[in-house]
């Protein structure tokens, strides 16, 4: 039989409904792997004080009605760039110490409405900015499956939590690759939905045009689960889609892949790939053949340039966003900032200002407009198509890391999910 | 295109436009770091991009707006919008002198 830290959200319903456990008892076994984990792994930055009341009150809640919310007593973790009255929220930075939130986040608002209890907040790259959460403020976190090594980024503290199985399902967000790799590199199902699927309001900003709340879990089910939940428009957030949402788990009934094609992207298979990464990417080309599906070999822009394109649109963002804070409203001094986000915020500011935004900032957009040309010719015709991530064995903590394919995604803002499932 | 090199003392400039203190270690760090960088967004001067025009957003959304009614789901109540402040006076928040003071040239 599983134990409690193993579930799933389903398998959780079926043991309250049962009375094999309630979510009390679920809440104190968690935050006692937790307490005897977490110091080694660093993955919880604030816990949630009011937990255990909360969890009384969905026992409760069971007990009189059963279950009626979709997320009803599933312990979550959530990145600490979402705001959370009541539990602390930094994004990992020392500028946000000490922070407690006026309002709640538009995402962690409706989880908290479809029934979610929240276990903590998890560490991060200081502002997201990074790929392994070395640049937290508060330290990094470690790989549970082997803590000299990075459990990826932004979102390694969620990445992390569902690795070492501290909560049933956790909440991310993702600008280039912050739950697509994390949750590659800690062995769990991440999805990046596309940009607007999801409100950003109360999620501290990173880059606006292309920041996505997204759920990492064990499985593909629970990720579907918590997209339905977070998914729609957002009357908070001007850029949210006014396409009504699918129901995700109703894709997941699928018992082949007929009719679907998948392009493999030739530049994808660069040279500086490693044959291993290269082999299980052309294997599970061929896995998808085997379920029917027709893989075509296709062409688009060198994804060298995505990497530009991206330092300069996230830098710009990241400018601007930042500017706000000051220490008047919220917050302690700009002095505070990690030597990272100095950077991100000056290579921005340097990129916007008089004399270099055309040459930088304007040039920029404009080869984004020629990679959202060069693969527009092939979505149309595609469900899928195919990246790579680097394999999270070759990272231990303060060895440099970029991927271009995780970048060049990002900038035509569709969705993927890696899943060892 | 040629080579860009960001010296030291525009590193300083771009810190007093980001309201940003360095320590004289982390200017000259910061002019190295960003001579590389510029070096690859400067790669994309290798993209014709003569015939398409910028793309500033990817929703295809246009003009956004909602009634202009007080929507009190939207509002935060004084005491709340103040209790993160660490200086407050009669309701408001205190801030900083930015006319008349040493600064002033630059922030003009």
């Amino acid at each position: 039989m599983k134990q409690l830290h193993e579930l799933t959200i389903s398998e959780v319903h079926v043991g309250y409904l049962n009375k094999d456990f309630t979510c009390v008892d679920l809440v104190k076994h968690l935050l006692n792997r937790i307490k005897k984990y977490n110091p080694k792994l660093n993955v919880f930055l604030a816990l949630n004080e009011n937990v255990l009341k909360q969890a009384e009150a969905i026992d409760k809640e069971i007990a009189e009605k059963g279950i009626d919310r979709e997320l009803l007593g599933i312990p979550m973790a959530i990145k600490d760039n979402f705001l959370t009255v009541g539990i602390s929220t930094t994004a990992s930075s020392n500028i946000l110490k000490g922070f407690m939130p006026q309002y709640e986040s538009s995402v962690t608002s409706k989880l908290l409405t479809a029934g979610a209890i929240f276990i903590g907040k998890t560490n991060m790259d200081s502002f997201a900015h990074g790929s392994s959460t070395e640049t937290s403020d508060f330290g990094p976190t470690h790989n549970p499956w082997n803590p000299e090594k990075l459990p990826g980024g932004s979102s390694g503290g969620s990445a992390a939590a569902i690795s070492a199985q501290f909560v049933t399902v956790a909440l991310g967000s993702e600008t280039a690759g912050s739950i697509r790799q994390p949750a590659a590199w800690c062995g769990v199902t991440g999805f990046k939905p596309t940009y607007g699927r999801a409100g950003r309001y109360g999620c501290i900003a990173m880059a606006s045009s292309t920041d996505s709340p997204g759920p990492i879990a064990r499985t593909v089910a629970d990720t579907a689960l918590i997209a339905n939940v977070i998914s729609g428009q957002d009357p908070f957030d001007a850029t949210t889609s006014p396409t009504p949402v699918g129901d995700y788990p109703s894709f997941l009934n699928k018992k082949d892949l007929k009719g679907i094609k998948i392009g493999l992207v030739k530049e994808y298979l660069m040279t500086s790939m490693s044959d291993e990464v290269k082999k299980l990417i052309l294997e599970a080309a061929d896995k998808f053949k085997e379920l029917g599906a027709t893989v075509e070999e296709i062409s688009l822009m060198n994804p060298k340039y995505a990497i530009g394109v991206y330092t300069v649109v996230q830098r710009s963002e990241v400018s601007s966003n930042l500017a706000r804070f000051d220490g008047i409203r919220f917050g302690h001094t700009r002095d505070s900032f990690g030597e990272e986000t100095k950077r991100r915020i000056m290579l921005g500011t340097y990129t916007l200002s008089s004399g270099y935004y055309d040459a930088y900032y304007k040039k920029a957009q404009a080869v984004r407009t020629k990679m959202i040309i060069s693969l527009l010719k092939f979505l149309n015709l595609m469900m899928l198509l195919s990246a790579q991530f680097p394999l999270a064995r070759h990272f231990r903590l303060a060895l440099p890391k970029t991927n271009p394919c995780l970048v060049r995604w990002k900038m035509f803002s569709l969705s993927r999910v890696p899943s060892p499932d | 295109m040629h080579k860009v090199t960001i010296l030291p003392e525009e590193v300083k400039k771009i810190a007093k436009l980001a309201n940003l203190k360095l320590q004289p270690v982390e200017v000259n760090l910061f002019a190295e770091q960003f001579t590389q960088t510029v070096d690859i967004i400067n790669q994309l001067n290798e993209v014709d991009t003569s015939a398409v025009a910028a793309t500033y957003q990817i929703t295809g959304l246009v003009n956004v707006t909602r009634e202009d009614i007080v929507d009190t789901a939207r509002v935060l109540p004084q005491t709340v919008a103040l209790s993160g402040a660490k200086l407050t006076s009669n309701g408001f928040f205190v801030v900083p002198r930015i006319i008349d003071t040493e600064e002033t040239e630059s922030v003009i």
